[in-house]
């Protein structure tokens, strides 16, 4: 798979296309597509050509402001832009306009970004297909029948169908791994930490990570280079994380020597197409000369739980503030300042939202924290060192993304629990606060793109990004573009 | 039956850090609502909150001037609830971690007040009830509180005013906060029970919620003593209660019961990483504190020689205590520096707040020569009064005042002279005082100072004149 990141940014600087002509083109696509894709809550059209324009003229100027300069793209609409309406894809965010940039936004602008829009998303990240935003489902580009996905279901699909060069997404439980596995993209979840969260609308706080969605590893890692680095505006943002780009050292990055790990008891109920390519994957690995190590997860039946749990917790907070009075939708009738809250609550916020709300009210309140929220903390530290017990024995761990390939619409609202347990594999690296890095390694029966993800240790990024390449560069997957959207 | 009460203060104080706890906004009192705002302190969707270390640090200095165990390794919690002054629904504050525990404040009886806890908070904003309408202004929120809570160690009304003028003053002189329960900066929840004396176990407390001065702390302490006594000598039980008391009638009355107790949810913000005090950190702040109220009185009544009531007022203010030490290490005598203080320069202020303000036009080495002239007999107390108020009338020195006359000493035969002249001009006056009544020999004293301007020594001429009189 090639990089279109590269590809794009040598006819931008060779002069074989403007940013202009190159924003106009993606504009064009969008108008195709969206109708049977609806990847985008929103397209900011006058803002993307401005910016293509400033683009051009740095460009002409002389100054690179980077690999990213001049590039479409798509943001994930839980992330804000000064002035850009930002939803989360909740009604009850309606109307709102940031009155800053998020840091992740701040930083790619500086590098010259094109903000085609903002992408579409399940109601405040809550779900796994996509399917809760209120601006209606994302389909999955390569059957409209199915789910993109979720909850970063618009930026994998935008990215799937080529109305985006990347996208940026973000991963709570699984939320850009899931979706990228879905659409035959790759997605990378990073460490915690390593992208700043500030102007990032929090679901969790302490799950809750930026990453790019893109068409190859290559491109992931250009644009993960990109927003990464530390802010002093966000506490929980990395200080001494590795500072050096990854991208470049893609290429030289070797399998040789590696030991990958694998959990067998992964793979005893598992659907038996998935099981096969990512076994295929394996195979490659060991073919290349990496060691396949064993390794347990005696914890990963608790992982869902503590998940939901904890996520559940910090969004009760997170989502408090919401009450119609300084932003977002107000209810229209009510006969009290108590019935105006609650009545724009029960109103903005979507069925999932709500039942999350309330699953993270009772497990904080008095008389049921300890047996929920206190045993979820002292999980989650179990299962963190775990990982420390595994990434002593291996460099990284290789499983599926998800139990199956996209869900048919209107599937997960009928079988709740399925589609809740169908993180399984995600999971576990937000409660550990991982790197994992989700890419394609197949497709179903029925077509649809399969997704295997290799799980590192904290911080090294480069090197399950540098095997998930090695992989990609194999061909093996038999995922290729889409025909679809702009083609250059 | 005899009873007491029993009573705890949690005391809610802003600290006076330039910027609010988690963002960079200054803290300044009053300014047009929502101009000390950003979209941190508004709770903007998407923004994280920093901590200030200043705050940390003057959460520890409190701790340590009220003799407090310092935390080594603490958090911040999110304490949930609902209200339009309170932009995230939740506030940032320390529940099973704080800074600070198991301190306590000396009384002048001995007795100690012992301190539970100190911990850190954020501040609200403030609803304004307008023409129907309500408004929000968030200025003040994000600005950083402790809150100080003791235990159940008060048992009067004197104690609770006592305690709290203490703890005013501490904070005051380690320089973290202004205290001033007129402009909010110190607010206080008081819980009271009642108990027959003798009896150890405690009664039922109330709360009473948000009071702003301790005239209606006394107030409110008073009339709940009296209600919960009432109820239990009538055979009722005292309900636990949050308490709300009325400034015009001086009674407390019912908010809410103990079924409608919030419950806050309380967890760990995950926003805020883990707050880690090293021994060091403790050792640099403790170096930089200065001297505290009680080890100042000490040193004002053993070294200086002062009396303690004077000292006392001296020191209740820290602005002024910092005024008299300069004059001191001027070269003022303290016992003249202190008397020209507490009995000349006290009359200027007419409120507490002036006297907290203690803005003078002079400076404290302007007093200081004044008074290096009393202290060398070179110019009489009277003159040294005079002097000082048109010094403060002016803020020029004192040399712009005193005449060659007023530093001329009065020549000794002189006085004789005019011990004689007073006792001729005042028989009657001698005749009483020869008869037993002593304060007759007032009259011709003043005779005589009067003619130097004040100038004799008072003492001097007084003996010259009872051995002339007595002969």
């Amino acid at each position: 798979m090639a990089s279109r990141i590269k590809t794009i940014g040598g006819m931008l600087r060779r002069g074989e296309i403007t940013s202009l002509e190159l924003t106009k083109k993606y504009l064009e696509a969008i108008k195709a597509v969206e109708p049977s894709v609806h990847a985008y809550a929103k397209v900011t059209e006058d803002m993307a050509l401005n910016l293509a324009m400033e683009a051009d003229e740095a460009f002409k100027r002389g100054d690179d402001l980077g690999p990213l300069a001049g590039i479409p793209m798509s943001l994930k609409d839980n992330m804000t832009v000064k002035d850009v309406e930002t939803t989360c894809c909740s009604k009850i965010l309606s109307g709102y306009r940031p009155t800053y940039n998020s840091f992740v936004w701040e930083k790619l602008s500086k590098g010259g970004a094109v903000l085609l829009g903002k992408a579409n998303m399940d109601d405040f990240a809550m779900g796994s297909t996509c399917e809760t935003s209120c601006y209606g489902p994302t389909y999955n580009p390569y059957n409209k029948n199915y789910v993109s996905g979720g909850s970063s279901g618009g930026s994998a699909a935008s990215v799937a169908s080529n109305t985006a060069v990347y996208s940026i997404g973000s991963d709570t439980g699984g939320s850009i791994r899931q979706p990228a596995a879905f659409c035959g993209v790759v997605g990378l979840k990073p460490t915690y930490g390593a992208v700043s969260r500030y102007g990032l609308l929090a679901y969790a706080s302490g799950l809750d990570q930026i990453g790019p969605i893109a068409s190859s590893v290559e491109d992931a890692a250009i644009v993960f280079d990109a927003i990464k680095g530390h802010d002093e505006k966000d506490h929980t943002s990395a200080k001494n994380a590795p500072a050096e780009p990854i991208a470049s050292s893609l290429a030289a990055a070797s399998v040789k020597g590696k030991r990958i790990g694998i959990v067998k008891s992964f793979y005893e109920d598992l659907n038996a197409e998935i099981k096969e390519a990512v076994f295929k994957a394996v195979k490659f690995y060991e073919s290349e000369g990496a060691e396949i190590v064993e390794v347990d997860m005696p914890l990963i039946k608790y992982v869902v739980p503590v998940y939901y749990i904890l996520a559940c917790a910090e969004a009760s907070s997170n989502l408090g503030r919401y009450d119609g009075i300084r932003l977002g939708y107000r209810a229209s009738r009510y006969t009290d300042i108590d019935d105006m809250i609650v009545t724009t609550r029960s109103e903005g916020f979507g069925k999932e939202v709500q039942k999350r709300i309330l699953l993270g009210t009772y497990v904080l309140s008095s008389g049921y924290f300890d047996a929920y929220y206190k045993k979820a903390q002292i999980l989650r530290n179990r299962i963190i060192a775990s990982f420390g017990e595994i990434f002593a024995k291996c460099d990284a761990i290789i499983s599926p993304v998800a139990t199956r390939t996209a869900f048919p619409l209107d599937y997960a609202s009928d079988n709740p629990i399925e589609t809740y347990l169908a993180d399984i594999f995600t999971v576990p690296a937000n409660i550990a606060g991982l790197p994992a890095v989700s890419l394609p390694c197949g497709k179903d029966s029925k077509g649809l793109p399969i997704g295997m993800q290799l799980i590192g240790n904290k911080f090294e990024e480069g090197k399950i990004l540098g095997l998930a390449h090695s992989f990609e560069q194999s061909g093996l997957s038999g995922v290729t573009p889409l025909e679809m959207g702009v083609r250059l | 039956m005899k009873y007491e009460m029993v009573v705890g203060l949690e005391t809610h104080v802003e600290l006076s850090t330039k910027s609010k706890i988690f963002c960079s906004c200054p803290t300044d009192f009053g300014g047009e609502p929502n101009t000390h705002c950003c979209p941190v302190c508004t709770g903007e969707p998407g923004t994280l909150p920093i901590l200030n270390k200043k705050v940390l640090e003057y959460a520890i200095k409190a701790g340590l001037a009220t003799n407090c165990e310092i935390s080594r390794s603490t958090h911040m919690d999110r304490k949930n609830y609902v209200y339009p002054d309170l932009p995230k629904a939740y506030q940032i504050s320390q529940f099973d971690e704080p800074i600070c525990k198991e301190g306590y404040i000396e009384l002048d009886s001995g007795r100690r007040i012992g301190i539970l806890r100190i911990h850190m908070e954020e501040d609200a904003g403030k609803l304004v009830h307008e023409g129907g309408y309500t408004y929000v202004d968030y200025n003040r929120g994000g600005v950083p509180l402790i809150e100080i809570v003791t235990k159940p160690d008060i048992r009067s009304i004197d104690e609770a005013r006592e305690y709290l003028e203490k703890l005013q003053l501490i904070l005051r002189h380690i320089g973290v906060s202004d205290c001033k329960m007129q402009e909010g900066s110190m607010r206080c929840d008081v819980n009271i029970s009642i108990r027959p004396v003798g009896q150890t176990t405690f009664g039922t407390r109330c709360e009473i919620k948000n009071m702003n001065s301790l005239s209606f702390i006394e107030k409110a302490l008073a009339y709940e003593f009296a209600r919960q006594v009432d109820l239990v000598e009538s055979g009722q039980a005292v309900e636990q209660e949050t308490r709300r008391f009325d400034e015009v009638s001086g009674t407390t009355e019912s908010m809410r019961g103990k079924e409608d107790a919030q419950d806050y949810r309380y967890f760990r913000d995950p926003d805020l990483p883990q707050i880690e005090v090293s021994e060091e950190i403790i050792e640099r702040i403790k170096a930089g504190l200065p001297e505290l109220p009680r080890q100042k009185q000490a040193r004002y009544t053993t070294e200086l020689g002062l009396p303690a009531t004077e000292s006392a007022l001296i020191i209740k203010y820290k602005n002024i205590a910092d005024y008299f030490e300069k004059a001191v290490a001027a070269g003022a005598s303290p016992k003249n520096a202190c008397n020209l203080i507490v009995t000349h320069i006290f009359r200027n202020f007419a409120t507490e707040e002036e006297k907290e303000k203690f803005a003078l036009p002079i400076t404290p080495e302007m007093l200081a020569e004044l008074i290096k002239l009393l202290d060398g007999g070179k110019i009489t107390a009277n003159i040294a009064r005079d002097t000082l108020t048109k010094m403060l009338a002016s803020g020029k020195p004192c040399t712009d005042f005193l005449t060659a006359s007023d530093l001329a000493s009065v020549d000794p035969a002189e006085v004789d002279r005019l011990c004689k002249e007073a006792i001729a001009a005042n028989q009657k006056a001698v005749a009483d005082f020869l008869a037993g009544k002593e304060i007759a020999l007032k009259a011709v004293l003043g005779y005589v100072m009067k003619a130097t301007r004040g100038k004799a020594n008072a003492a001097e001429v007084e003996a010259k004149l009872i051995s002339l009189i007595k002969g």
